[in-house]
């Protein structure tokens, strides 16, 4: 079936198997790899994107579902070479060890920040329940999503 | 873990997806949010030869609370239900146990309709649906009709809904100013209930108590809510939560320690409810 998406801002379209699940559509059909797969179950939360300006799980959906849809992955996140506030806050907060939780943390904290801007910490952890770090470094992670709330610098 | 191979149908109208079903019977699933039916058939434990995607059927989102009962449309997503002040004023405890369902990114994606046609005993927005004594909307061929909640769970996995019906609304007696309870046991964040327990005490003074994970189907803690009728306290009417229950041992709990969270849940759920 064709499909037409619009990631970061450009629009591809493709013939995709109905079966085909979207993180694999974005990875090696499009070619972007910053979205990984992690634990393949809908747990993790290492696949997190952005559909219409919220996160999503994209190892549980199915590229045919995002047809006509506008997704935003970590490779749009930035403006050029200028990180976004989020990415610079996990940068200035140490907040993150191996890296592979990263991009998809960095989406689901911007969606949570755009639904809750002034955040407890209690918040901020329920609201990243859907994201794990191995390295278990959440300490770090919850207080870059403190400093961006606060509107990053220091 | 890739599905196995099946043939996609988008559907325009509810119209169409029920006569897709009806063309296909027991071979098609319909695909809503996805975050149940999607899962399955990563396993392989489902394996529809037909999906027929009605995620786009936006008329079916909706809210509605004018009158003697809250309705939802069964495409309504759960962060929806989460934040709306209609649920909270007048269905309060449905919205606090949606905000317990999954993670945020499940809640954006997954539908109150789609959690309760799953039929599953561990899920969270059917304790509530008893709780609250909802009537659900089932649409087929010869028109829609209507299934009380306490009709609607046949078995694991398994509801009233026929091959060639679909879940249109979810219909909720108003319960203006009653207070509620709901206590989920789980080892960690984001994981299934081990055991729930949802509550509510209407206004009126009728108490509803919906159990998680306690049977092959979510189910009514009837003989709690009995005993409650009858002048019983909350921590009398508690002891009797596991009543008629026959929940499953695995890795997380025995048999017994299931029946006794019931009990305690149970408790402080009534309790958080005022009783």
């Amino acid at each position: 079936m064709e499909i037409s998406v619009t990631i970061n801002g450009t629009t591809h379209t493709h013939d995709v198997e109905p079966r085909s699940l979207l993180v694999h559509y974005i990875r090696d059909v499009v070619g972007l790899t910053g979205t990984n797969i992690g634990c393949d179950t809908s747990s993790c939360g290492a696949c997190t994107i952005h559909v219409n300006g919220e996160s999503v799980k994209s190892c549980t959906m199915f590229a045919v579902q995002a047809d006509g849809e506008d997704l935003l992955t970590i490779e749009g996140l930035a403006d050029g070479d200028t990180l976004h506030p989020m990415q610079e806050s996990f940068r200035q907060c140490h907040a993150l060890q191996c890296g592979y939780c990263t991009p998809g943390m960095v989406m689901a904290a911007v969606s949570f920040l755009e639904e809750n801007p002034d955040p407890s910490e209690r918040e901020v952890r329920l609201g990243l329940e859907g994201n794990l770090c191995r390295c278990t470094g959440y300490h770090n992670i919850v207080k870059a999503v403190l400093h961006c709330a606060a509107g990053g610098e220091q | 873990m890739i599905p196995a191979a099946f043939d996609y149908v988008r559907a325009g109208s509810a119209e169409e997806a029920i006569a897709t079903l009806a063309t296909h019977g027991d071979e098609a699933k319909l695909l809503a949010g996805g975050h149940s039916l999607i899962p399955l058939m990563r396993f392989r434990l489902a394996r529809p030869a037909v999906v027929v995607d009605i995620g786009r059927l936006d008329d079916l989102s909706y809210i509605r609370g004018g009158g003697d009962h809250v309705a939802i449309g069964a495409l309504t997503r759960h962060r929806d239900v989460e934040i709306s002040d209609l649920v909270a004023a007048r269905a309060g405890l449905l919205g606090e146990v949606t905000s317990h369902v999954g993670d945020p990114q499940v809640r954006h994606r997954g539908t109150l309709g789609g959690a309760v046609a799953h039929g599953d005993p561990a899920s969270d927005i059917p304790s509530a649906l008893i709780a609250l004594g909802a009537t659900l909307v089932a649409a087929g061929p010869q028109g829609s009709r209507e299934i009380s909640v306490d009709d609607f769970f046949s078995g694991f996995l398994e509801t009233a809904l026929a091959d060639d019906e679909m879940l249109t609304e979810v219909r909720i007696p108003a319960a203006d100013g009653a207070r509620w309870g709901f206590e989920k046991f789980n080892r960690r964040a984001q994981d299934w209930a081990i055991v729930g327990v949802s509550a509510v005490a209407r206004a009126g003074g009728d108490v509803g108590v919906g159990l998680v994970n306690m049977h092959s189907t979510p189910v009514r803690a009837a003989a709690v809510e009995s005993a409650l009728a009858g002048g019983a306290s909350a921590a009398e009417a508690a002891e009797l939560a596991a009543e008629g229950c026959e929940p499953t041992e695995d890795l997380n709990a025995s048999v017994e320690y299931r029946q006794h969270l019931a009990r305690v849940l149970t408790r402080r759920a009534l309790e958080a409810a005022g009783l």
